[in-house]
């Protein structure tokens, strides 16, 4: 070999319009020679990016072929996950081409049509003369928009700017509203600023770690890893949840308490903390105001009290105690399992008096946190498209606040609307007239909202609706207008994620011809709305360049974070006031929190039932929750062959003194309807409650059985816990396939069975036993 | 002792089965998975663990001692080979042999497939597909020392004991701190060889 020669195989040139810095050839991967590697002799290139999936954010490389198109996933070694990735990461890559992907506008005239595909021109013609016409009839207000806590920060910034200025409408919301919302309530209460207090990697610095309603091991699996990592080194496990999940299993102490009964439990925790001696009475006068009324609230749940209530031993409430208020360093996490209530906000808040009581705030390894849910569920508010919301974290009813954003978007602050209404609370004034318009950005009600028949009644009331989606969802099934965008992979731009660390999302590949970005597609309706000056933007950075300015000054500040710092430190935690400002990874050191005072503004908390009354006809409680191989309303994953494969199918999972065998069809009766499911035998779950998974439409959807009651402060719904009662049946539902747009016929590996009366193989794997 | 090799911890396994996927993602076997996920207590608790190629070496593999076709190859590094697709034949003798029932068979191919440690990538210094992404660490790749100086404390074995028949393994399985005991049990007692009765 002469030095004229190369290597090995030498990769194509990278298409610079494709290949965001920081893009590898394979050679690049861990030190494997070019010419050892046949990865590289076919060209192949690494793309860095994150998950599009759970709010972990797990970076993974995405493969992409000499032809510019992704066709795998290699690990990527970044901060958050040191290459680890769960089975929805792994198959995430599947989705860019996958041959449901809508590839044109659908349209069509009336409900009682079917779809055709359409012109470009014609459906934007057609969505922006229905708006005029409904608008015009019936006031701005008649138009609503929901978004969605999937799309990259840019977009979500775009959401809250277009209704406002573009459709001049208040009625703007998204799907974060079920997500986690009760928690930011909770946070900027206590504290002023809504977000988790600490990074992952503190995790592993803690000697006791509380997990209260969350199942990290299906839910946030790539966390688990930090979980472990805390155990190795001796710290405390205690998990509150009232099914056996694979993190409780391994737990010092599993509560398993009924649902709904979280803040009486933490309330009983804090009253034995205070009996005990184990505050923090320095921490407490220093930093907090209203300790006096909790600590004199909490005397009223002494643990018997508590037991009664949440249905667990006294003895084991007064371990809680001890264990996580005499450790020098604890940690405090929850999910939805303490969100999902009518009470969400007050169980959160009892979780914080407990963090805050011992002291836990602010320091390595001491803290707690909401772990989210969806991948940009903390970013996808931050920006402006919740209700209530302006950018930058900035309320819409303040009037300083108004008055900037105004300025930002050159508009008159008088032209400025007002704050809308929630999600849920937008159906029921779709049900009433109210709102007789719609567009969603890449959401899906129909299964994601609790209550389906109000959901679809809402819907089908609507005189039009758009939606925006790369695969024809259950919801985009009944618009009038369809438009296909692009997947995370077709475009660049940053999520937030649970630790409140920005990260960016690199483009891998270009999008299939007749595709456009969600961007796009906003500014295009805006153009065509007469606010085209407010909406120029040519793509993703451009728009996160409004969006740095409009953030800065704020708690939620943006504005030292740029895509070259995101690319060179593989994400910044805001917030991030300046370019030399390195992010604030951990909250509240000193003690100081975002309240103009500086002090944890403390909160009593008052536990009371859920809304959904026991009776002898309704004596169990029905809660929901996910699996570990789908997503939200599984309109991505339930066509994704190896996860439909992983979970065909919801069951209910009950307890063996209700004696049902494995497999048995199970009848599912709440106030709102009822449902067949396979039986799922286990001693995994408390006798007195039921469990379904909550990724699937009618006739196999828990949504169909869940209430539609909100936290009176978060306008969350009571997801977790509704009365209900199981019976007999004939024979359980069949599971219906996703829907296809026409001329897209369902991938033939995401057939699942239909009417399977076999036991369902769950994530957990429970249930397999043989039929007896 | 043991180089690198992968070692299995049930106790951080949470059945999420990311093992799985990623090693249907080996560009050796793309599409099919060589893992099987086992529930040990189905009904009743919600543990279970990843059954890799444990890369048996005493004594010689089974299933490589028991082709007719030779096609099972082992390399000096101890790595049980998958079956060369050019020799093997699909009789299906490594499925019936191996003790902890990993090798499976393409009836259609007549063809035998296991996982070969992904050698595509351990060769080069990288870990398994499986080993890589596993959230939990139930799959870990390296060093037992790597391993215990991350976990310390922990106990391995790579000992099984079936009935009589020691086997000993390539890779390893961590075994609760309390309850070491070697070989571990690995199955059934072994009642009969070749129509002999040996209990």
């Amino acid at each position: 070999m002469t030095a004229t020669e190369p290597a090995g195989p030498v990769p194509l040139p990278l298409d610079p319009s494709i290949a965001p810095p920081g893009t590898r050839t394979f050679r690049d991967a861990g030190g494997i020679p070019a010419d050892q590697w046949h990865a590289d002799q076919n060209g192949e290139t690494l793309v860095p990016t994150h998950c599009c999936f759970c709010g972990v954010q797990c970076g993974m490389y995405l493969r992409v072929d000499r032809a510019g198109k992704v066709f795998g996933v290699e690990p990527r070694n970044h901060d958050i996950n040191r290459m680890r990735l769960c089975p929805k990461g792994i198959n995430a890559y599947q989705q860019v081409n996958h041959p449901d992907r809508l590839t044109a506008p659908l349209m069509r005239r009336s409900r009682d049509e079917e779809f055709r595909e359409a012109s470009w021109d014609e459906a934007l013609d057609f969505t922006v003369a229905e708006i005029r016409r409904i608008q015009g009839a019936h006031g701005n207000d008649a138009f609503g928009l929901l978004g969605g806590a999937s799309l990259y920060s840019e977009k979500t910034y775009l959401v809250g700017k277009f209704a406002r200025v573009a459709l001049k409408t208040r009625h703007v919301d998204y799907n974060g509203r079920l997500c986690m919302v009760s928690a930011a309530g909770a946070n900027k209460l206590a504290f002023g600023i809504d977000r988790a207090g600490n990074p992952f990697s503190d995790i592993l610095l803690t000697d006791c770690l509380l997990i209260a309603g969350s199942n990290v091991g299906e839910c946030f699996p790539v966390m688990t890893q930090y979980v472990w990592g805390a155990r190795d080194r001796g710290a405390s496990l205690i998990v509150v949840d009232p099914r056996e999940t694979a993190v409780a299993r391994t737990a010092d102490i599993h509560v398993a308490l009924r649902p709904g009964t979280d803040s009486a439990f933490f309330n009983a925790v804090l009253n034995v903390i205070i009996a005990e001696g184990l505050t923090d009475e320095p921490y407490l006068a220093a930093h907090t105001t209203g300790w006096d009324e909790v600590r004199e609230a909490v005397q009223g749940y002494p643990p018997s009290r508590a037991a009664e209530i949440c249905g667990v031993p006294e003895e084991q409430i007064v371990r809680v105690a001890r264990t996580f208020g005499r450790a020098a360093k604890a940690m405090a996490f929850h999910a939805r399992g303490v969100e999902h209530h009518s009470q969400g906000v007050e169980n959160c808040l009892s979780i914080i008096n407990l963090c805050v009581a011992t002291g836990n705030l602010g320091k390595p390894g001491a803290g707690y946190g909401t772990i989210t849910g969806q991948g940009n569920g903390q970013g996808g508010r931050e920006h402006g498209q919740k209700a209530d919301l302006l950018p930058g974290g900035r309320s819409i009813l303040n009037e300083e606040h108004r008055r900037q954003i105004s300025r930002i978007w050159g508009i008159e602050e008088s032209d400025l609307p007002q704050a809308g209404t929630s999600m849920m609370e937008m159906v029921w004034q779709m049900q009433r007239r109210e709102i007789r318009g719609l567009i969603g950005i890449c959401n899906n009600p129909f299964v994601s909202l609790p209550n389906y028949r109000t959901v679809k009644e809402g819907y089908d009331t609507l005189e039009f609706h758009a939606q925006f989606d790369f695969f024809l969802s259950e919801t985009a099934a009944n618009a009038h207008v369809v438009f296909p965008v692009t997947v995370w992979a077709e475009d660049e731009g940053v999520m937030a994620n649970t630790e409140a660390r920005v990260v960016k999302h690199n483009k891998a590949q270009e999008p299939p011809a007749g595709v456009r970005t969600d961007t796009w597609v906003m500014c295009e309706l805006a153009r065509r709305l007469g606010a085209g000056d407010k909406f120029a933007f040519a793509g993703s950075r451009e728009v996160f360049d409004e969006l740095r300015l409009a953030s800065a000054g704020t708690v939620n500040d943006y504005f030292g974070i740029t895509y070259e710092r995101l690319e060179e430190t593989g994400g910044i935690a805001w917030p991030c006031p300046s370019l030399e400002h390195p992010g604030t990874p951990r909250l509240f050191e000193g003690g100081r929190t975002y309240h103009p005072d500086g002090k944890v503004h403390l909160q009593v908390v008052e536990w009371h039932a859920p809304v959904d009354p026991y009776t002898e006809e309704y004596p169990l409680s029905l809660t929901t929750g996910r699996t570990v191989a789908h997503f939200l309303s599984g309109n991505q994953t339930r066509r994704l062959g190896a996860l439909v494969e992983q979970t065909p199918r919801p069951w209910v999972e009950v307890h063996p003194s209700h004696g049902y065998r494995n497999g048995d069809p199970v009848r599912v009766v709440t106030r709102r309807g009822s449902e067949v499911f396979p039986a799922l035998v286990t001693e995994a779950i408390r006798p007195d409650t039921v469990f379904i998974p909550y990724h699937w439409p009618v006739p196999t959807a828990a949504n169909a059985l869940t209430i539609d009651a909100l936290d009176p402060r978060s306008k969350i719904p009571e997801y977790k816990v509704c009365a209900a009662r199981i019976e007999p049946a004939d024979r359980v539902d069949e599971v219906p396939a996703p829907p296809t747009a026409p001329g897209h016929e369902a991938y033939p590996e995401t057939q699942v069975s239909r009417a399977d009366p076999l036991p369902p193989t769950s994530s957990q794997g429970r249930g397999t036993a043989e039929r007896s | 002792m043991m180089g690198r090799t992968i070692f299995i911890d049930p106790g951080r396994c949470i059945g999420c089965q990311a093992c799985v996927s990623a090693c249907r993602e080996c560009d050796s076997h793309r599409g099919k998975s060589m893992i099987h996920l086992d529930y040990t207590e189905p009904g009743v608790s919600v543990a279970s663990l990843p059954t890799v190629c444990m890369h048996c070496e005493d004594p010689v593999a089974p299933c490589a001692e028991v082709c007719p076709a030779d096609a099972i190859l082992v390399t000096a590094d101890g790595v049980v080979q998958q079956a060369d697709t050019t020799r093997c034949i699909g009789c299906a003798n490594c499925v019936n042999a191996c003790p902890f029932g990993v090798p499976k068979i393409d009836l259609q191919a007549k063809l035998q497939m296991k996982c070969n440690l992904c050698y595509d990538r351990t060769a080069y210094g990288l870990a398994p597909m499986c080993a890589t992404v596993c959230p939990t660490g139930a799959l870990f790749y390296g060093t037992l020392e790597e391993l215990q100086a991350e976990r310390p404390g922990v106990q391995v074995a790579d000992s099984f004991a079936f009935g009589d028949v020691m086997v000993t393994t390539g890779v390893a399985m961590v075994v609760p701190a309390d309850k070491v005991q070697w070989p571990v049990p690995g199955g059934l007692p072994v009642v009969e060889v070749n129509g002999v009765d040996v209990r």
